[in-house]
């Protein structure tokens, strides 16, 4: 009976194993003491690339990731299709029991080359792209791209348009937070605060839909201006939409923030601390959690934001409440700020007249732009040689850095914890593999 | 010890208040509607863009306002617009020898030209983007984004649209309404 055992574990579902032989075994029906008798016997039981490891059948990232880990432990693939990774990351950990040793993320399952497609499309059409790249916060990347652009043709910008932009971005960041909220917590096992803040989200989104035509993936901005104006239907749902969110934050905060449950299971876990941010370039709401109060807003201040009055919620704490607790202060204050461009919005135009045209040409030159996401900051490299196509495009996505910190946050943490670490970052894959 | 028990006190009133709140939401009269049965109402979902359509003359709502510049399909990011001109109708046999006797005499000829409005006017929804370029880069503002959502298909040409044959359907089954821009923030 020279059979090769191959075996294949969805191990997504089964998260705390005791040794692989005895589950092995579980599977098959077969005694330990005969796998035993199998590995002895070299009856390819084992792992070609880590001696005494079990054969699990893994990929190449397993595979590469077994090498050098101690037969003891368990390798655990975590994705791509797992819940909790939001969309389609994977992460392989290895385990000593519960605990986690090692850990990889494995990216580019989202791939979808948009790079590259800036390279082949002029600078008008690459809008549609920027909705896509981050479809949480789409106009934050909109405004990204056309900020970038304007900078290298030096495009003047009505001040309406100015305003619009820091309106629309602003319920946008909002959104992304609520969704963000409810996603999190449906992590950690919390069912009912998602529809909260659905049934929020929809009201911005419906807000959102007038002036965009979209509900998720807005192509809004324009080349010296937006697409469309905020009529005055648009404007009057703003304006109750702004005390209506407010009222609604008291009671988030009686729900989950204040609950015990979670509290416990985000005050001390997954301590970043600001040399690690610093060493990983991790932005947003991820280093404001750990206390430096650093928001490209103010830092490096764009369009009309220099005349609103904001401040930046930070928390000394470096775990995953402190996240939590800088996305929520967020929320209030980009109310805060909707509601003074709302005041400010001055009439005119929201498109400027001389708007560059899609086979438009930009100047020869290299400009690099950024905003503030909802997940931090959101950089544009363009590299122009004249022509109406970029030379050269590329996307600084805050996901990806506050990403790669992850590896080393969640060594020695429990595997339920490393959860809570992925949802506090706030990970909107799609931006991470671009 | 009695600390511990406060904390532990504690804990279970946060617990008790998030309860409260769910049990008011749970008497609060119902946010969603049932999909099939309900929908949404119709001021919202009149301002969503659904896919790119013709608008008719004013006086001729079967014949696109479309000049067949083809501005449209050059912009688009994702080349799913294909616009293909009239040719020019074959001269009558008079009018070859009207054309024939000016050319002798030395005049301008005067031949017959195509008319303006397109031949072809195909779209492939599965490529777009709704980014609205096609909609901004018309000279002639022929297009328009619809109010269709509720869109499925068994098959990917199902959502591959002849443009021209839906505008002369929805001119035959709303007179006079065809050319009336769609409700929106444009």
């Amino acid at each position: 009976m020279r059979q090769k055992y191959r075996i294949r574990l969805n191990v997504t579902t089964l998260q705390t194993l005791p040794q692989p032989e005895v589950c092995i075994a579980l599977l098959f029906e077969i005694a330990p003491n005969q796998i035993q008798r199998l590995s002895t016997q070299g009856l390819a039981m084992t792992s070609s690339v880590s001696p005494g490891r079990l054969y699990l059948g893994g990929d190449f990232y397993t595979n590469h990731f077994e090498k050098g880990s101690s037969p003891d432990t368990m390798i655990l693939n975590m994705g791509p299709q797992h819940p909790a990774t939001h969309g389609v990351l994977r992460i392989i950990f290895e385990l000593e029991g519960e605990y986690i040793l090692r850990t990889e993320p494995v990216l580019g399952y989202l791939h979808r080359m948009h790079e590259k497609m800036g390279e082949e499309q002029t600078y008008y059409q690459y809008m549609p792209n920027m909705g896509r790249v981050d479809y949480l916060h789409a106009l934050a990347w909109n405004w990204a791209w056309a900020g970038a652009v304007e900078k290298l043709g030096g495009i003047e910008v009505p001040r309406r348009a100015e305003f619009i932009r820091v309106i629309t971005c602003e319920l946008n960041r909002i959104s992304s937070h609520l969704l963000w909220w409810g996603a999190f917590l449906l992590d950690l096992g919390a069912f009912t605060p998602i529809m909260y803040g659905f049934d929020d989200r929809e009201r911005i989104l419906d807000i959102l839909q007038r002036p965009t035509g979209s509900r998720l993936t807005y192509s809004y901005y324009r080349l010296g201006g937006v697409a469309a104006d905020l009529d005055d239907t648009a404007l009057d749902m703003i304006r109750d939409f702004v005390p209506y969110l407010r009222s609604r934050l008291p009671m988030y905060r009686d729900l989950v923030t204040d609950n015990m449950i979670l509290r416990h299971r985000l005050e001390g876990v997954g301590h970043i601390s600001v040399d690690m941010c610093r060493r990983y370039g991790a932005t947003g709401p991820t280093l404001r959690g750990s206390g430096v109060a650093y928001d490209v807003r103010r830092a490096e201040p764009y369009s009309v934001y220099p005349e609103l009055d904001f401040s930046i919620p930070t928390d000394h704490e470096c775990d995953g409440m402190a996240r939590y607790n800088v996305r929520m202060a967020e929320i209030e204050q980009s109310l805060n700020i909707i509601e003074q461009a709302l005041d400010m919005l001055p009439t005119g135009e929201f498109w400027a007249k001389n708007a560059p045209k899609p086979k438009w040409k930009a100047p020869k030159g290299e400009v690099v732009f950024a905003v503030e996401g909802a997940r931090g900051k959101i950089g544009v490299h363009l590299v122009s040689d004249g022509s109406a196509k970029p030379y050269r495009v590329k996307l600084r996505a805050p996901g990806f850095s506050n990403l790669s910190l992850l590896a080393e946050v969640a060594r020695g943490t429990l595997l339920a914890d490393a959860v809570a670490i992925l949802g506090s970052l706030d990970l909107v894959i799609p931006e991470i593999d671009r | 010890m009695i600390r511990e028990f406060g904390k532990a006190l504690q804990g279970l009133w946060s617990l008790a208040i998030g309860l409260g709140v769910t049990f008011r939401a749970f008497v609060r009269p119902q946010v969603t509607v049932h999909y099939p049965r309900a929908t949404v109402d119709d001021a919202n979902l009149r301002t969503y863009h659904g896919h790119v359509e013709l608008i008719g003359k004013d006086d001729a709502p079967e014949v696109p306002r479309c000049i067949s510049c083809g501005m449209c399909a050059m912009n688009c990011p994702s080349a799913c617009l294909a616009v293909v001109k009239q040719k020019a109708p074959k001269p009558t046999p008079e009018q070859t020898k009207a054309m024939e006797e000016a050319e002798a005499r030395g005049e301008k000829v005067k031949k017959p030209t195509a008319p303006k409005d397109p031949a072809r006017f195909t779209y492939d929804f599965s490529l777009c983007s709704l980014c609205g370029t096609c909609v901004e880069s018309c000279p002639v503002d022929s297009l328009r984004f619809s109010t269709e959502l509720y869109q499925a298909g068994f098959d990917r040409n199902d959502f591959h649209f002849d443009l021209l044959a839906r505008l002369r359907g929805q001119a035959e089954s709303r007179p006079g309404e065809a050319s009336t821009p769609a409700q929106g923030g444009q």
